[in-house]
């Protein structure tokens, strides 16, 4: 190509891919825009929202006149936000290592060649399609001791067997994590059945020849390329922990007493039944404050891996 | 994409294999128990249920609670059942899962594509939406949503769940796009197509396993959402799960548990119908790439 | 021939355009859910519906209205409130100071109201002298519903105070029956505890700290004597009570299994479902200590201002059909409660409800008649909520001492 054809070709050229190059910059911008501002509004917007609001002294509606730290200094004299927060470590903690531990078991016993692999699948998978109402009524029925589990095996003949955490104000909230744990395992272990599918073979068959052991090459292989796995799981675990109001609403009622009570219970409670907003909004900024702390370099972290 | 690799650590071996059947068995009981507990409670007179304990059969299987549980049982002054209420649900949970999957795919593509310096960052910010409680919104949606007009109706709720279901839907779209080579786009601009050249012709026709993934959890979440529904709708436009809720949780009067665990069966039929018929194509579109990414 | 035709056709247009200016609608929240209360609403409902406005129903379960009045914060801050809704105690004062209440007075002085409800009743239901809520009903709280079976084979006394309480609840237990029939949850642990309070430190003291919040009637000798005797009832409760809904301990009385409940009078409808008559298979006795006293648990409706002048309208036929003598009959006689309004013709009411009738106005006049805390007749739900938590922790934590709670309670009542 001479240079003058050349020229002659880009002079031709240019004007019309400058403008095509011009919308295919701002386009995917435009597209993406309506998500962000959403996002901006609906999401950052509204967590400054409730941010103003938790430094007024708002009870029945908001109300907009700045008044200082005067709700955190409540808040952290409230014995009962406390125990939230611990509940929210324990359950939190519990409900995703649980998830994690048994929805990878479950997957690795299904990968091995099941006959009904689809049938059990459907099994573990269901309760994640039923809706907190129908979990809360079935589990509040089984767990209680006078009519559910303890009932049936004290029936059988083992007259004292106990099982009444659900009761019990200082295991309540591990009963919130059994009824947890079954509602949201199977999507755990349909996600790590889909990563289990996805690895290279090539690998396995490698260290297979070199003599590892089934153990050997799960623990060093196939569990470390599992990664994305978990950390979507993770995405999603924590996502549930953290709303699981209606579970526990459903389940205990925060009960007894507020012994289960999880930082989301509470913001609810003294938001909309105390007719003190003010103060829900401060138990609001603490819990998005620590989920940012957590959530927030994970995911920064996780993204620019893939990159 | 690697294909399937079945990794077999559990041989032939007998006892092995006897061992992971009934664990396999066992966590299969513990799954199925409540529902079994749900469908024979709701099969029971109430005779039947004061009586006897949770896991007993029926004495005498019958129908009536369903049956009351769907054209005449109270919640409120109204006594119609549950089948008002179905078709609400629907009204909102279709264009609301369709909306937002498609804005989802746009975005996922726009995010692997058509990246721009901040993609990422943008991207990572979006993500903490997955995060918020429902509880802190309320109050702020309320007041947009009464500024917008559309406060207390069907249009608003599609919009609430739309705009909190946009997180979601972009992450899988995203996780999933990310492993397309970018070959084959690259190869396509060069070829002179735009954006939505390359859209529909190239991306779309691979997405059917992510956008069933994508489908299958928005409609599960809108449907069985039941903190926006109550607040953003009334009367006889509410939702299933707020008429289910004031089947269910009536503070005073005799409470009929086959009536209510009827209720929750008829309400769970379609998203249990959806994991139970398409869990097959969830996962594959899981193993597709949904979350590798 | 056509004039009278036209005459008719244009007669029929304005009479059309006089109905539709007129028939309003309604939108009422409430969680009256339940079968029997539906029923009640219905009745309502068709009165309404006679004065040609429309009823649209709003109905939100749970949690004794709690999850109804997170519902009713969204919508009035979004601008649509409901044109009225099921709301109780100080809270209507609490909505009235933000400015968004109906002032039904131009209903309330034609009918009377001021003579037709006791001062105490009528006051909770004005802000600054107006009215801006309407009454339905009138619940006793202090009552104690007793098995008499139990009570004979058992070889006790039904009680009159706390002190005779222990020696009844012993014999009871030794005859292998259940003495206190409870339920764990909050509402009800201070629904009992109300009783307590009342029956030890009587209703002035009860006034001083539960309506007054005063803190030296909260952290005083006097509480700490009434959680002492809480914890003396709680060795009598059963280990099951936790989580136990109202009504099934309730069951627990009409089945022979326990002798005792201190339950309002909403308890009476599962006697009534069950069959059973007063006087002969249950008796309703006032708690012990309580006789005189009257705990009052008053359920209302609070109207929400409307632009709409048919809405004002339907507004207006709403709290007249609620104050209206047939409605009162009928409501009550499903709801097991007493008519709000006075001088009411009690004849088809059980011997239950004429007692509590009879007591209702001879407290208002003795001075005995007062607010349930646990109701949230009394103070402000932010108190309220904290004396719930303190009461129910207390219940939960066997090392709580009474002092401790005392001091609690009156931290509680600081609460805003």
């Amino acid at each position: 190509m001479t240079p003058s054809v050349a020229g002659a070709d880009a002079a031709l050229v240019r004007p019309r891919k400058h403008l095509a190059d011009y919308v295919e910059t701002v386009l995917p911008k435009v597209v993406l825009g309506p998500t962000l501002l959403c996002g901006l509004i609906f999401v950052y917007g509204f967590i400054l929202w409730t941010a103003w609001l938790s430094f007024t002294e708002s009870r029945i509606l908001p109300r907009y006149d700045f008044a200082g730290l005067v709700q955190y200094v409540a808040l952290f004299a409230n014995d009962r936000w406390w125990i939230a927060l611990k509940n929210l470590g324990i359950f939190g903690g519990l409900f995703i290592l649980f998830c994690l531990a048994i929805g990878l078991l479950l997957a690795i016993l299904l990968d091995q060649r099941i006959r009904a692999e689809g049938f059990l699948r459907s099994i573990y998978l269901y309760p994640m399609a039923l809706s907190f109402i129908v979990t809360g009524t079935a589990w509040r029925w089984i767990l209680n001791p006078g009519l559910g589990f303890e009932h049936l095996v004290r029936q059988l003949g083992f007259e004292h067997f106990t099982f009444d955490w659900i009761v019990t104000p200082g295991m309540s909230i591990y009963a919130v994590v059994i009824a947890g744990a079954w509602q949201s395992t199977g999507f755990v272990m349909a996600l790590f059945l889909a990563g289990l599918r996805g690895i290279d073979d090539s690998i396995i068959k490698a260290a297979q020849v070199d003599g590892a052991g089934p153990v050997r090459i799960y623990a060093s292989i196939i569990i470390p390329s599992l990664r994305p796995v978990f950390f979507s799981s993770l995405i999603i675990l924590g996502h549930i922990a953290i709303k699981s109001f209606d579970l526990v609403m459903a389940l205990t009622g925060g009960g007894p007493g507020f012994s289960s009570d999880l930082p989301a219970t509470f913001m609810y409670t003294f938001a909309f039944n105390r007719n003190q907003i003010g103060l829900g909004a401060a138990s609001a900024m603490m819990m998005l404050m620590t989920v940012v702390a957590i959530i927030v370099p994970m995911i920064y972290s996780e993204t620019r891996r893939r990159g | 994409m690697a294909e399937p690799y079945r990794t077999q650590a559990v041989g032939p071996h007998l006892v092995a294999r006897a061992a992971v059947y009934t664990l396999l068995i066992l966590f299969a009981l513990y799954y199925l128990m409540p529902l079994f507990v749900m469908i024979t409670t709701s099969l029971k007179s109430l005779d039947d249920i004061r009586s006897g304990n949770l896991v007993a059969l029926p004495r005498a299987v019958s129908l009536d609670a369903w049956v009351k549980a769907w054209g005449s049982a109270c919640t409120g002054v109204f006594c119609g059942g549950l089948k008002g209420n179905f078709m609400n649900s629907v009204s909102f949970v279709v264009p609301a899962v369709v909306i937002s999957t498609l804005i989802g795919a746009f975005n996922g593509y726009v995010l692997t594509m058509w990246r721009f310096k901040g993609s990422d960052a943008l991207f990572t910010l979006l993500l903490i939406g997955c995060f918020i409680p429902f509880q802190v919104v309320l109050l702020p949606m309320a007041q947009t949503l009464g500024w917008l007009g559309i406060a207390n109706s069907i249009p608003g709720l599609i919009f609430v769940h739309v705009v909190y279901g946009l997180a979601f839907t972009t992450l899988f779209f995203r996780n999933f796009y990310v492993t397309v080579p970018s070959e084959l786009t690259k190869a396509a601009r060069i070829d002179g197509a735009g954006f939505f050249t390359i859209f529909w012709r190239i991306i779309l026709p691979l997405s059917p396993p992510i956008i069933v993934v994508c489908v299958i959890w928005q409609f599960t979440q809108i449907w069985n959402d039941f903190l926006f529904g109550v607040v953003f709708s009334s009367g006889q436009r509410q939702p299933i799960t707020v008429a289910l809720n004031n089947l269910v949780n009536t503070t005073t009067g005799v409470k009929e548990y086959n009536v209510d665990m009827a209720a929750a069966i008829i309400a769970a039929l379609p998203t249990l119908f959806v994991y139970v018929v398409a869990g097959k194509y969830f996962l594959r579109g899981l193993t597709a790439g949904a979350v590798k990414g | 021939m056509k004039r009278s035709i036209v005459a008719a056709a244009l007669g029929a247009i304005a009479l059309a355009r006089f109905a539709s200016v007129n028939a309003g609608e309604v939108e009422v929240l409430h969680w009256w859910t339940s079968g029997g209360e539906a029923k009640s609403v219905a009745e309502l409902k068709k009165e309404l519906e006679a004065k040609g406005d429309t009823w649209k129903d709003f109905a939100v379960a749970g949690g004794g209205g709690e999850t109804a009045m997170t519902v009713l914060k969204s919508r009035v801050v979004s601008g649509q409130p409901p044109t009225a809704a099921q709301v109780k105690g100080p809270q209507i004062q609490e909505w009235a100071a933000e400015g968004v209440l109906a002032n039904l007075d131009d209903v309330a002085k034609p009918e009377k109201w001021d003579s037709l409800l006791p001062s105490v009743v009528s006051n909770v239901m004005k802000y600054q002298g107006h009215y801006v809520a309407v009454p339905v009903n009138v619940h006793r709280v202090n009552w104690m519903w007793v098995n008499p079976e139990v009570f004979k084979k058992a070889g006790a006394k039904i009680p009159t105070t706390w002190d005779e309480f222990a020696v009844a609840a012993d014999k009871i237990q030794k005859a292998g029956f259940i003495a206190v029939a409870h339920g764990g949850q909050p509402w009800q642990d201070s629904t009992l505890f109300e009783s307590i309070a009342l029956g030890v430190g009587g209703a002035a003291w009860y006034r001083k700290a539960f309506v007054d919040l005063d803190p030296k009637a909260l952290n005083s000798p006097t509480m700490e004597k009434a959680f002492a005797t809480l914890r003396t009832v709680q060795k009598y409760i059963d280990k099951d009570a936790p989580n136990r809904d109202w009504n099934l301990a309730t069951a627990m009385v009409i089945n022979g299994k326990a002798g005792m409940q201190f339950m309002g009078d909403w308890a009476k409808g599962e006697f009534t479902a069950a069959g059973k008559v007063a006087g002969r298979d249950y008796i309703c006795a006032p708690a012990p200590g309580t006789k005189d006293a009257f705990t009052f648990n008053i359920d209302s409706f609070i109207m929400f201002q409307q632009k709409d002048p048919s809405k004002q309208k339907a507004q207006r036929d709403l709290a007249s059909a609620i104050m209206d003598v047939h409605f009162q009959e009928v409501f009550n006689l499903n709801k097991g409660s007493i008519p709000v309004r006075m001088g009411m013709n009690l004849s088809k009411f059980d011997q239950c409800a004429k007692d509590s009738a009879a007591e209702f106005a001879a407290a208002a006049k003795g001075g005995t008649l007062v607010p349930s805390f646990a109701h949230e007749m009394a103070m402000h739900p932010a108190p309220k909520g904290a004396m719930f938590d303190v009461i129910t922790a207390f219940m939960n934590t066997p090392s709580m001492t009474p002092k401790q709670a005392a001091e609690k309670m009156a931290a509680a009542g600081k609460q805003t």
